[in-house]
């Protein structure tokens, strides 16, 4: 070797390394096994995970947690397959992820040989883009362009597949040169003729209302939603993918909208009269039945990325570009026209808003003898942690009170599997979000399905001392799925019951060298919270043994009208509510139930 | 409602796959596809024959130009491109029917590139048009098997599909 020969799994490292890459979640294997021979020598972390889908989902959550594009690897064959769960995850919330993933050697490619699969093929329709290192002068500037395109425009995950004698062969190392890819240039500057279109739309709307998507998060432009919403006086309602990027606590913030999402907030969304959506993408999980969606209402659809725009509902003012950029030229051409168009006058729908959301909150009961409500766990967790920790969640009833009853202050805060609805995400994510944001308090509100999904990965972190709080909702069953057995299959339960019992989530945490703790009633609460958030060099289950039943309301039916919201037993009763949760307010230490 | 459209992408291993899964996995209808290099080395040139009942050509053109590989994206309208289609056509022929065979290919402007015993193998251009046409005409003699290309096209006049612009929202 000469002194600047190297083998293509140093290359691998140097060209992570130039890119900024601290960490990796990952697990070795034959194909991939020469990158993890210079990696003890490099400055990035690897994090050895317990399974490929556990260190894609870490990866996402380091990645939404952060804003820093995340990475996993995995050998080839089962280990790159395994990942695919992850990279879908990541692709339908456009976060920016890498997977490194070994092939067999060249020769021996298209043979089916050991551990083959076509996994540039098979990822393909989950990802941004992939890439087939052929070549160990490529390696370098692959990283590079995949990078760029995870990072870049609309964010997503990329798959780069190094065969294994790639990686072995000796070269002489050049650093990547810029990148230039003549297919891939997105469009992050708006149109100004249509920022005006919008500005003059926005002057005069009498029922507008902000539709917030994840975009905004993704662009950083949390401040310019708010200042925008506050320059005029329009309400937000935000996505499960855009929680935090107002305050709930603001007056204008109506919360989110969607299958379970507020009275308020969907409906504000039917009667509006103009649409500012701003990154959403007009998902049918918000949309409900489409064709009744907003009936009345102009649609103006900011994206990065055009083939959103017009998708589903078709755009009267279509604008293609960074929301960040999209919202500071709205604010720009607003100011510059005061004076020009009419001063609109939003006050009789605000007035309107303000009387739904005092009619319809959220609403549940919690007494004190009663069987622990899923909602009042939820609601001690965001108060005990005033809002400020980071909150992941699995996919299911959970992850909706979650969203329901935590008031998120900041955005990167709500992290979840929202397009993809990945059982298993929310422990693998908050580990990633731990490592991202080692000085934040992570909470995972889990369900017992989801956990069961991904609970290996607290060997992980009982190794690494990534100390994360999980709270499982245990309702001893597949709730979401429960729910609707019970709503649209005339109560006929079909395989959704796990039972409180098996596995003994305490024993199971303390076999993982993690803590366990178990609360079976509303006054053992706090107080487990509390302890939980006092440890700090293992992570902490907490088995909340709650209602099996407790239904999750507000529910659009899949495929009904946003008009047909079914508000729940909550609303339909006589007898006067004994706990109601109306406002999002911290330290609120009224006494719940009697 | 049937679009042809031309597709410049990056001549890398895969691009076709890209490109046709790209168009299963969105239920997009590929009428035809035809693929082949162009007068750039490192460029290669599809056309697609979409063909879309219910939704705007715009939904194909702006997921496809997403795809890291695709450079350019056109929709090549009917009145201002041409088109053309290229058959192989193997006809039952026995002696009697030749010369009738000959004679409906010469009207066609088609060729006899092959001569069985008793068959005939037809090379013909055209629009797709003529092409079904011809293939209405020699049925009745029986066709043994056949093949077509593919509908490829450029725009008419003097510019590339290089000089135009993609439609995007915007
Ligand atoms: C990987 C995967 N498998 C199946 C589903 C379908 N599914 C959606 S929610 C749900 C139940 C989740 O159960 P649990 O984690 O206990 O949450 P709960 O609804 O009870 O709060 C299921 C099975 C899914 N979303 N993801
Ligand atoms: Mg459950």
């Amino acid at each position: 070797m000469t002194m600047s020969e190297v083998t293509g799994a140093k290359a691998l490292f140097l060209a992570l390394e130039a890119v900024g890459v601290e960490h990796i979640f990952g697990i070795p294997g034959g194909a991939i096994l020469p990158a993890y021979d210079p990696l003890i020598d490099s400055t990035v972390k690897h994090i050895l995970c317990r399974h490929e889908q556990g260190a894609a989902h870490a990866a996402d959550g380091y990645a939404q947690a952060s804003g820093k594009v995340g990475v996993c690897m995995a050998t080839s064959g089962p280990g790159a397959t395994n990942l695919i769960t992850g990279l879908a995850s990541s692709f339908m919330d456009s976060i920016p992820v890498v997977a490194i993933t070994g092939q067999v050697p060249r020769p021996a490619m298209g043979y089916d040989a050991f551990q083959e699969s076509d996994i540039t093929g098979i990822a393909g329709p989950v990802t941004k883009h992939t890439f087939l290192v052929m070549e160990p002068d490529d390696i370098a500037q692959t990283i590079a362009e995949a990078f760029h395109i995870a990072g870049t425009g609309r964010p997503g995950p990329v798959l780069v597949d190094i065969p294994k004698d790639v990686l072995q062969a000796k070269f002489e190392y050049k650093p990547a040169g810029p990148v230039d890819l003549p297919g891939y240039q997105p469009t992050t500057k708006p149109n100004q003729r249509q920022i005006v279109e919008a500005a003059k739309l926005m002057a005069s709307a009498t029922r507008p209302v902000l539709y917030a998507g994840g975009g905004i998060i993704k662009a950083g432009a949390s401040e310019e939603l708010v200042k925008l919403a506050e320059m005029t006086g329009i309400p937000v309602v935000t996505t499960l993918m855009a929680r935090g990027v107002i305050p709930d606590s603001h007056e204008l913030c109506l919360g989110m909208p969607g299958m379970h999402g507020n009275y308020t907030a969907v409906t504000a969304l039917q009667r509006s009269d103009l649409l500012i959506g701003i990154g959403p993408r007009f998902d049918d999980r918000v949309t409900g039945k489409l064709a009744s969606f907003a009936p009345d209402a102009k649609i103006i659809h900011a994206d990065i990325d055009p083939a959103e725009i017009s998708k589903n509902r078709k755009a009267d003012v279509p604008i293609v570009g960074d929301a960040k950029a999209v919202l500071t030229e709205l604010i720009k051409v607003i100011e510059s026209r005061r004076g020009k168009d009419p001063v609109p006058d939003y006050s009789a729908w605000l007035e309107t808003v303000t009387g739904w959301r005092n009619a319809y909150p959220y609403r549940y009961t919690q007494t004190q003898d009663g069987p622990l409500k899923p909602q009042y766990v939820v609601e001690r967790i965001a108060a005990l942690t005033e809002g400020n920790a980071i909150y992941c969640s699995g996919v299911g009833q959970h992850q909706m009170w979650g969203s329901q009853f935590i008031p998120f202050r900041r955005p990167r805060t709500w992290i979840n599997s929202g397009g993809s609805g990945a059982m298993g995400f929310g422990v693998p994510a908050a580990m990633g979000a731990k490592v991202a944001m080692p000085d934040d308090e992570v909470w995972c509100i889990d369900g017992d399905g989801c956990f069961q999904m991904t609970c290996q990965e607290l060997a992980t972190m009982a190794v690494e001392k990534i100390p994360i709080k999980i709270a499982i909702l245990n309702n001893a069953f597949l709730g979401m799925v429960r729910q609707w057995q019970e709503l649209f299959y005339s109560e006929r339960y079909s395989e959704v019951e796990f039972g409180w019992d098996i596995p003994d989530y305490v024993k199971l945490a303390e076999a993982y060298g993690c803590i366990g703790l178990r609360v079976e009633s509303m006054d053992e609460v706090d107080a487990a919270i509390e302890k939980a958030r006092g440890v700090n060099d293992r992570p902490v289950v907490i088995d909340f043994r709650c209602d099996k039943g407790e239904m999750c309301y507000p529910m659009v039916a899949a495929g009904s009208s946003n008009d047909d919201i079914i508000l729940g037993p909550e609303f339909e009763r006589d007898e006067p509510v004994e706990h109601e949760q109306g406002d999002h307010l911290y330290g609120d230490d009224e006494e719940h139930g009697n | 409602m049937k679009h042809t459209i031309a597709v410049l992408v990056e001549n890398k291993p895969g691009v076709l796959a890209r490109v046709s899964g790209l168009f299963a996995r969105r239920g997009f209808n590929i009428h035809s596809l035809a693929v082949g290099t162009t007068e750039s080395p490192n460029v290669s040139r599809m056309t697609i024959v979409v063909d879309l009942p219910e939704r705007p050509l715009e939904h194909v053109t702006k997921q496809v130009y997403k795809l890291i590989n695709v450079l350019k994206v056109i929709e090549l309208e009917a009145g201002s491109s041409v088109e053309r289609e290229l058959m192989l056509i193997k006809i039952r022929a026995v002696a009697e029917v030749r010369a009738r065979i000959i004679e409906l290919a010469d009207v066609f402007r088609g060729k006899v590139i092959d001569v069985g015993t008793d068959s005939m193998t037809i090379e013909i251009t055209g629009s797709p048009e003529k092409i079904q046409a011809f293939e209405d005409l020699v049925a009745v003699y029986g066709i043994i098997e056949l093949v077509k290309s593919g509908r490829v096209a450029l725009g008419r006049g003097s510019k590339s599909i290089k000089d135009r612009q993609l439609r995007v929202a915007g």
